[in-house]
């Protein structure tokens, strides 16, 4: 592994503005990472090549001849395969969308775009981002590089693999229930759900609208507020963009500092059911923060333990509405019955049956029959409520406290299968992570150390359009942590060229 | 228990256009009453006098000016399609007929 790729997206920028190394240099050490280890990490679902290095060329040119770029101009980006990409195929992990091309680019991929970044390809993810392994895959499962025997979280699983393994700097991510943040807490890395409508929905296929989010994935606090800062902002094409400005969130990153602030422990959201060395992690970064200054209070959130069940009635109602426009006619496949009468009702019933996995029609089904005639106003409009009260208990909570901590994910990464057949077991690792989604409020997961050698979370939630207070406290906590270990958690991560030799001579 | 048997999702399947074998429809059965069984404890929570929310950040109505926009050329929009004829997307018969 050359050194270059072990660099943050901040220190990249840098020496890209020195000239110290060109974007064609950084995207090709990335490209050649991608070669090297993704045979055995399979965060990649379409690898970018011709594309990356043109872009990459053009920011080497146009910095040559003196142009004023982008702050981040030349430093790659991996993109989840939820996100359409004028150029790229988009399969959103399903079957049903196999080779198909958007004939238009989400709006963060304007953005990035403009922003001149190189994209690498696109990532792993469970089916339309419904899990939280990346099993649900229709193209295989995502491995974690902490252990190629264990999951990488999900559904983001690839994007989290991709920077945790130096595939990539910088990825983009989708969190519905806690997409970007469960899969960055196992794989030791960073992630980010912004406020609800703070960053573009527009091009994200939808799962479930009121709840999805996409945000930043990368190895740096600092890096996951930079590319916040690019993709952030209003966007006419989405009717709930907010209309506020970003902010200054790597500014709140770089100054941070956690003197008076006040962290409210959630009562719920710990003991029973929390590993054991999670806890443990969990406890000696309260007392680093409290350490530097910060205030530790203890909140409660009584209603937190009813949102898991409205999450899985709300997610599967929205997702089922959502996903029925993949009938065949007007985008992906198209699978005809094998007898009978060739109607369009059948024709789509045959697509719908072959192009989705288990998981996906489980959800569709479950949101079918929530919404249903007589058990609406009991499952759907008893969630709805939940809701509301999700809302009331965060509200208490920050009259108490700036920002909220957590263990982000109740275990460390498990093994591949473990859960695969049991789904309500599956559900369980959201538990931390679904009541922000509920209430729209932002997130992030920060490495909080290693139990039994796997990557625990350290999860911040911050009021509604406060983001930036999540970037200031997570870099302190980051900076205290790093300082103890004597560097970054993931320079502990194994060198992976020497297991993927043997699992490609294992596997095939 | 819940009410979540083989018919019952065979019903829900229909309304969701998603043919199953008989096989699908057991396991799913059991699957989906398990799940429900235990995510219906919302219903506990749920009294006559809390509101519901389906949004988490309160918006009104957004409206543009009413001119053409950016739109998809009818041959972006066909270019995904398993099959399209004369500028428009192709379906096999909408009815069960002759």
């Amino acid at each position: 592994m050359t050194e270059l790729i072990r660099n943050s997206a901040a220190r990249l920028a840098e020496l890209l503005a020195a000239k110290e190394v060109s974007s064609v240099e950084v995207t090709q050490a990335h490209l050649d990472r991608i070669a090297e280890v993704d045979g055995s990490v399979n965060a990649f679902l379409h690898v970018n090549t011709e594309e990356a290095l043109a872009v990459a060329a053009d920011v080497d040119k146009a910095r040559a001849a003196g142009e004023d770029l982008p702050v981040l101009a030349g430093v790659p980006i991996a993109i989840k395969d939820l996100i359409v990409t004028v150029g790229q195929p988009t399969t959103a992990g399903s079957k049903i969308l196999e080779g198909w091309m958007s004939p238009y680019d989400a709006t963060v991929i304007k953005k990035i775009r403009a922003a001149k970044m190189p994209m690498l390809g696109k990532t792993n993810l469970d089916e339309f981002a419904m899990g939280s392994s990346t099993e649900h895959s229709a193209y295989g499962p995502t491995r974690n590089p902490w252990d190629l025997d264990r999951i990488p979280g999900g559904s983001g699983g690839g994007s989290a693999a991709a920077v945790a393994a130096f595939e990539a700097p910088l990825a983009l991510g989708t969190d519905t229930g806690g997409s970007i943040r469960q899969p960055a807490s196992v794989t030791g890395s960073v992630g980010v759900k912004p406020t609800y409508g703070g960053v573009s929905r527009y091009g994200a296929i939808a799962m479930a609208s009121s709840l999805d989010q996409i945000g930043p994935v990368s190895r740096t606090v600092l890096d996951s507020a930079l590319l916040h800062e690019v993709i952030g902002g209003h966007d006419p094409h989405d009717s709930t963009s907010l209309t506020d400005p970003v902010g200054a969130l790597a500014e709140a990153a770089r100054n941070g500092d956690v003197r008076g602030l006040r962290i409210g422990v959630v009562r719920e959201l710990q003991g029973e059911g929390y590993d054991a060395g999670v806890q443990e992690r969990f406890d000696e970064s309260l007392e680093l923060l409290r350490g530097a200054g910060a205030e530790i209070v203890e909140v409660s959130c009584p209603n937190f333990r009813y949102a898991l069940g409205a999450y899985y009635l709300i997610m599967p109602s929205e997702a089922s509405s959502n996903l029925a426009k993949f009938d065949g006619v007007r985008y992906g496949q198209r699978v005809l019955p094998t007898d009978g009468p060739l109607t369009i009702e059948r024709v789509m019933g045959a697509t719908r049956a072959a192009g989705f996995g288990d998981e996906v029609k489980r959800r569709i089904i479950l949101g079918t029959y929530a919404l249903s005639a007589g058990y609406y106003d009991a499952y759907y409009g008893s969630a709805q409520k939940v809701r509301t009260l999700v809302q009331r208990d965060f509200d208490a909570a920050f009259a108490q406290a700036d920002v909220l901590i957590s263990p982000t994910a109740p275990t460390t990464a498990f093994k591949l299968g473990e859960k695969l057949d049991d789904p309500l077991a599956m559900y369980l690792n959201d538990v931390a992570t679904i009541p922000a989604n509920l209430a729209g409020v932002p997130g992030i997961s920060v490495p909080g150390g290693l139990a039994d050698g796997l990557p625990v979370g350290i999860q911040f939630l911050a009021p509604a359009r406060e983001d930036a207070r999540l970037y200031r406290v997570g870099h302190v906590l980051e900076s205290l942590l790093e300082e103890k270990w004597g560097g970054p958690l993931l320079a502990q991560v194994p060198d992976l060229s020497a297991s993927t030799a043997e699992t490609m001579s294992g596997a095939n | 228990m819940s009410e979540i048997n083989r018919e019952a999702v065979a019903h829900l399947a229909r309304l969701a256009h998603i043919e199953m074998t008989d096989a699908e429809l057991d396991r799913m059965a059991g699957e989906l009453d398990v799940i429900v069984d235990s995510i219906k404890s919302v219903q506990e929570a749920a009294g006559d006098d809390v509101p519901a929310t389906s949004h988490p950040i309160p918006l009104t109505n957004v409206f543009r000016e009413d001119v053409v926009g950016e739109t998809l050329t009818n041959e972006q929009a066909l270019s995904g399609a398993p099959d399209s004829a004369d500028g428009r997307f192709k379906v096999p018969a909408i009815l069960d007929e002759e």
